[in-house]
């Protein structure tokens, strides 16, 4: 962008005089649009923020456990960090195992779709959407259910002595199958916009300038839909790394992440409140840094 | 530069042959039997108006489209169901495709490092500098306007010299100005570097004034192919005779040989055509010269009748010339075109009577087809 102010500068051009607005009013509409989003906002997510900021920092009434009073008490954060590192790191790990795998199914599926599938196209694009009609959790019941040990997958593998613990659910297979798939959308719908945007022209032109297939692929498409990835990697592990419901559902105690720790933490230990709060806190503050570092690398605001 | 150094890279040298090669989507066929050749080292055109098949021959040659049958060769090479990157072809496309990610240079060098050139660096600003664009070789192609993208997409093709050059109405997204900028230049540099260029466009004014030779294409066929001067002065078809410039057009019959001249009855009245300008020597013919060729007069020329006294529709004047429309007695329209030389004004206003003459020297005569004069001149 800022080679693009350069240009207009060294050129010496003079900029076109600014129409002045008939009405003076004008000039609030857009804070007057921004208004209700700006309130909701607020409302609903910089108070609670803040409110949650100060639960984490609160400290118990010693004797009366559940009760609790403002207080500076990093002692939270430090629980949180400790007590609770295995289940961060799991989280981490899952999150980008399941964003992996949703990428090696997604990206084939988006090109598909994009560049192959012809009057299929749409009802590609339906089959990847049609799966929000149902509630998340529903979904991920019915995952139990064909993972569960006497369904038909589990049973199969048994019998041909292919499962080395003789399950898959209650194991680590199970959640990031299940995150995979739950997520998988998210990760196939950005990829798809920004191969179906891209210019078939200079696609062509890869191979026109002497790249073969995989060449072309490699130096031209899979760049050129880097912005794709980059949405639908981000749109699949921030979810990913938050998410409780596939470890509850098709994990065990061995495989919790931190959205299970924090929900217990909250509903069921007493007391819990405080932790619950920095736990939140510093999973946000991970995410971002994660996703702050990745931006930073991968980023593609440079692509038009 | 290393040459042969990509998988199945044929480095064919010589003239461009199509050999009645035939391109059919379907039911639709684009390209009907056509066969070519182009001379290695010219400027070739081809023309037409859209959906005339001339974009589907560009890829056909650049090896983006198979031909359904028939054959492509570069010399002795037969480079039929070749892929386009085993191809010494390259192309500056319409929308000159270059790759967003990529910085300018990194655009320019991309064929020549795929190709395993040590030097590509070099080679890129060589390439660049021949379109007067190394100093924005860090840029991406989102910062550049609309013509030098244009430069850029053609120092991306030219920098791997390839044996034919093919350019996809490589003008048509630059206004007017820039346009005739760029048609000089892309001249400058076809004669500077040598190489053949194939230039695909509707702007019969942007091939004649680059081609050595043009070619006008119509449903797939090839209708005339010559010398820019050639096309004009002597169009074969009247498609080529709207298409390329404008005719004042006129059916009849032919009636009568006066020594070197075949003489036509268009509308009662007879007209000569020269006989080594008229593609039909007997039966139906359809007359025409060229605006330019006929004169406005305000007295009656010697010996002509009221055939050819008409009435002032419309004065346009454009600059180094008045165009007129005059209606005949027989209620066709014509156009005329008077340059505003070092003479008399003529001074004529809608409602006068005038006279028009020609001299017969400039008529020529083409098979009647109707249809496709009419498609050709609502197709410019």
């Amino acid at each position: 962008m800022s080679a693009l102010t350069h240009v207009s500068a060294a050129a010496g051009e003079t900029p076109a005089p600014v129409p002045q607005p008939d009405h003076k009013g004008r000039r609030w509409v857009p804070y007057l649009l921004l208004l209700p989003g700006a309130l909701w906002l607020l409302v609903f997510f910089v108070v609670p923020l803040l409110q949650l900021f100060t639960v984490s920092l609160q400290s118990e009434f010693p004797g009366y456990p559940g009760y609790y009073y403002r207080d500076l008490n990093f002692g939270n954060y430090v629980t949180a960090l400790t007590d609770f590192a295995p289940q961060f790191g799991r989280s981490i790990l899952f999150a980008g195992l399941a964003t992996f795998f949703a990428f090696c199914l997604a990206y084939p599926l988006a090109y598909a779709m994009a560049f192959k599938a012809g009057r299929w196209r749409n009802v590609m694009l339906i089959a990847v959407i049609a799966p929000f009609f149902t509630s998340f959790i529903l979904r991920t019941v019915a995952w139990r259910q064909i993972l569960a040990d006497e369904g038909p997958v589990a049973s199969t593998l048994n019998y041909l002595h292919l499962l080395p613990g003789g399950r898959i659910t209650e194991t680590w297979v199970a959640v990031v199958a299940g995150l995979t798939y739950n997520f998988l959308p998210f990760m196939v719908l950005p990829i798809y916009a920004s191969l179906e945007r891209a210019d078939p022209r200079v696609i062509e032109a890869g191979g026109d300038l002497y790249a073969n297939g995989f060449t072309t692929f490699r130096t031209v498409t899979l760049p050129i839909s880097m912005p794709g990835v980059l949405a639908g990697t981000l749109l699949t592990f921030i979810p990913a790394a938050g998410d409780y419901v596939n470890a509850e559902l098709l994990g065990s105690d061995n495989t919790k992440m931190i959205g299970n720790v924090i929900e217990s933490q909250f509903f069921r230990v007493l007391g819990g409140f405080p932790v619950a709060a920095a736990l939140s806190f510093t999973l946000m503050a991970l995410i971002l840094a994660l996703v702050f570092v990745y931006v930073r690398r991968f980023g593609t605001e440079e692509l038009v | 530069m290393a040459r042969n150094s990509g998988s199945g890279f044929r480095d064919a040298q010589g003239d461009l042959r199509l050999q009645d090669v035939t391109k059919s989507f379907g039911e639709f066929t684009a390209v009907d039997d056509l066969s070519l050749v182009v001379p290695r080292g010219s400027f070739f055109a081809l023309l037409g108006p859209s959906g005339c098949g001339k974009t589907t021959t560009l890829r056909m040659v650049a090896g983006l489209e198979q031909p359904t049958s028939g054959s492509l060769f570069i010399g002795d090479t037969d480079l039929t169901g070749s892929r386009s990157y085993e191809r010494p072809v390259n192309t500056v496309f319409q929308s000159y495709a270059l790759f967003p990610h990529l910085s300018i240079r990194d655009n320019v060098m991309f064929g020549p490092k795929r190709r395993g050139s040590a030097d590509a660096q070099k080679l890129a600003d060589e390439a660049l500098a021949l379109v007067q664009m190394e100093h924005l070789g860090g840029r991406k192609p989102a910062q550049l306007s609309g013509g030098q993208q244009q430069r850029v997409a053609l120092a991306r093709a030219i920098v791997n010299r390839p044996e034919v050059l093919l350019l996809d109405e490589p003008l048509g997204a630059l206004d007017l100005k820039l346009r005739r900028q760029m048609q000089v230049e892309l001249k400058r540099i076809q004669t500077e570097v040598g190489l053949t260029f194939i230039h695909v466009t509707h702007d019969q004014e942007e091939a004649m004034t680059m081609a050595d030779t043009v070619a006008v294409m119509n449903h797939g066929r090839i209708e005339q192919m010559g010398a820019p001067e050639q096309l004009y002065d002597l169009p074969r078809t009247s498609f080529v005779a709207n298409f390329v410039g404008q005719s004042n057009l006129g059916s009849g019959r032919v009636v009568d040989r006066d020594g070197d001249h075949v003489v036509a009855e268009v509308h009662s009245t007879k007209v000569k055509i020269p006989l080594s300008r008229c593609a039909v020597q007997d039966g139906e013919v359809t007359f025409g010269v060229r605006p330019e060729k006929v004169r406005v007069l305000r007295a009656a020329p010697e010996g002509a009748g009221d055939d050819v006294r008409g009435i002032v529709l419309d004065v346009s004047f454009t600059g180094v010339a008045t165009q007129y429309l005059v209606r005949l007695p027989s209620g066709a329209v014509w156009s005329c075109y008077e340059q505003n030389l070092d003479v008399e004004p003529i001074d004529l206003r809608p409602g006068d009577d005038v006279w028009i003459s020609w001299n017969p020297y400039h008529a020529f005569g083409v098979p009647v087809d109707e249809a496709q004069a009419r498609a050709a001149a609502e197709a410019v």
